[in-house]
């Protein structure tokens, strides 16, 4: 396998939440500023590789009945590693992502990889299809929340951009979300479409 | 290699060994962070005391309080400046947050104004109730700064509910559980001075409503 091809699919010919639309739960209610995008995306990222990995390596040891319980207390052992250490080490952003960490379990894309691609390949060509649908997940986040930060709140990673009394409270709640989210699956298609 | 096949014992088995593996890892993990995260919580609990209070030499060990029956007790770090009392920085809650619990720590001088705030846990929507972390000192906004405010002049409530206080736009629900987690600091202030005066209280041998013996 092409693992530049591999790794490269997942940023943006098939970003997991601008082409596959996976995960959006988490990507609307994550994004209304751009450093918590960041964050939720670093760590969606280590679990995605992580769980990848192990899942790679355990697939033929796992009898196909019991398939999606295992994956899902891998993927959950991962994503309590990952709270923890931020509690430790990171308690500011421990702090401002709060209840969407193991929110990550659930993260359909987590999943949606471990069935589709790490149960079905080897361990390297599973680490690096986590990397690369981790880091495209981490783009479009930070993107987004960029955006909505910047519209709704006027400030850009906490620093204030405009006054707040010219700012947009739309992008802040859901449907502003939901609005910037869909042009920017729109204009994915378009890039993706220009470039067969 | 051929997968497993699903039989009944090679399922339970495997069932149980990733179980097991799982929760051996998480524990492993837990203990190794355990110190940090006891540590992180201790450093922004005294950085909280010390920014909402004027400046002391010394804090007093801590006294919990019952603001009212049936309910969590509330924990009082009296601080004195020259063996005077100067203020309380009171550990308060509120169980009526949006997403439900908020931990507040609130100092309050000795004639019952409030002299600053540091919101220590929240599960409150980011960008909306969370807010609330600076929202209330804003100085250039008096309708919705709390400092220097005494809940025993002013109607302690949102404007919504005939208060005196401007709530944070779109985050009603988060307002009222804060300024409620306030008035409780408040009240729990006012029942400990009226127990036992200014002078230096003895160490702590509370009884159940943290009133020394």
């Amino acid at each position: 396998m092409n693992q530049i091809k591999n790794f490269t699919k997942g940023l943006l010919r098939e970003n997991p939440i601008l082409v596959l639309v996976l995960g959006t739960c988490p990507t609307l209610g994550v994004t209304s500023s751009a450093a918590n995008g960041l964050g939720m995306g670093l760590a969606t990222t280590f679990v995605l590789a992580m769980s990848n990995l192990v899942i790679s390596l355990v697939k033929d040891q796992i009898p196909d009945k019991v398939r999606i319980p295992s994956f899902i207390v891998i993927i959950a052992a991962f994503v309590t590693v990952v709270e923890l250490v931020m509690q430790a080490y990171t308690p500011g952003l421990f702090k401002s992502l709060g209840i969407f960490i193991p929110l990550i379990v659930v993260n359909c894309i987590v999943l949606g990889r471990a069935e589709a691609f790490a149960s079905k390949n080897g361990p390297l060509s599973s680490i690096v299809d986590g990397l690369g649908m981790g880091l495209g997940f981490t783009g479009a986040l930070v993107v987004l929340g960029s955006i909505r930060e910047l519209l709704g709140s006027g400030t850009l990673f906490n620093i204030r951009l405009y006054p707040e009394n010219y700012t947009t409270l739309l992008f802040v709640l859901a449907p502003g979300a939901f609005i910037v989210l869909g042009y920017m699956i729109a204009m994915v298609q378009k890039i993706n479409k220009a470039k067969k | 290699m051929k997968q497993r096949e699903s039989t009944f014992t090679n399922m339970v088995v495997v069932l149980l060994v990733v179980t097991l593996v799982s929760g051996a890892l998480l524990g492993f993990v837990h203990q190794m962070t355990g110190e940090a995260i006891e540590q992180a919580r201790s450093k922004a609990q005294s950085d909280a005391i010390a920014s909402v209070l004027p400046s002391f030499d010394e804090l007093a060990p801590s006294i919990k309080i019952l603001p009212e029956e049936g309910a969590d007790s509330v924990e009082i770090f009296p601080a004195y400046s020259a063996g005077k009392v100067v203020g309380y920085a009171v550990k308060s809650y509120s169980f009526n947050g949006f997403s439900g619990f908020i931990s507040v720590m609130a100092g309050v001088d000795t004639l019952g104004n409030f002299t600053g705030y540091e919101v220590l846990e929240h599960k409150e929507t980011p960008g909306l109730g969370s807010k609330m972390g600076a929202w209330f000192k804003n100085s250039e906004k008096e309708g919705q700064c709390v400092i220097g405010k005494n809940p025993a002049s002013a109607n302690f409530t949102v404007r919504k509910d005939g208060g005196d206080i401007d709530a944070i736009t779109a985050s009603t629900i988060t307002s009222r559980a804060f300024l409620e987690a306030l008035r409780r600091a408040h009240q729990s202030v006012t029942l400990l001075r009226e127990n036992s005066p200014d002078e230096k209280m003895p160490l702590p041998a509370a009884g159940p409503t943290g009133m020394p013996q």
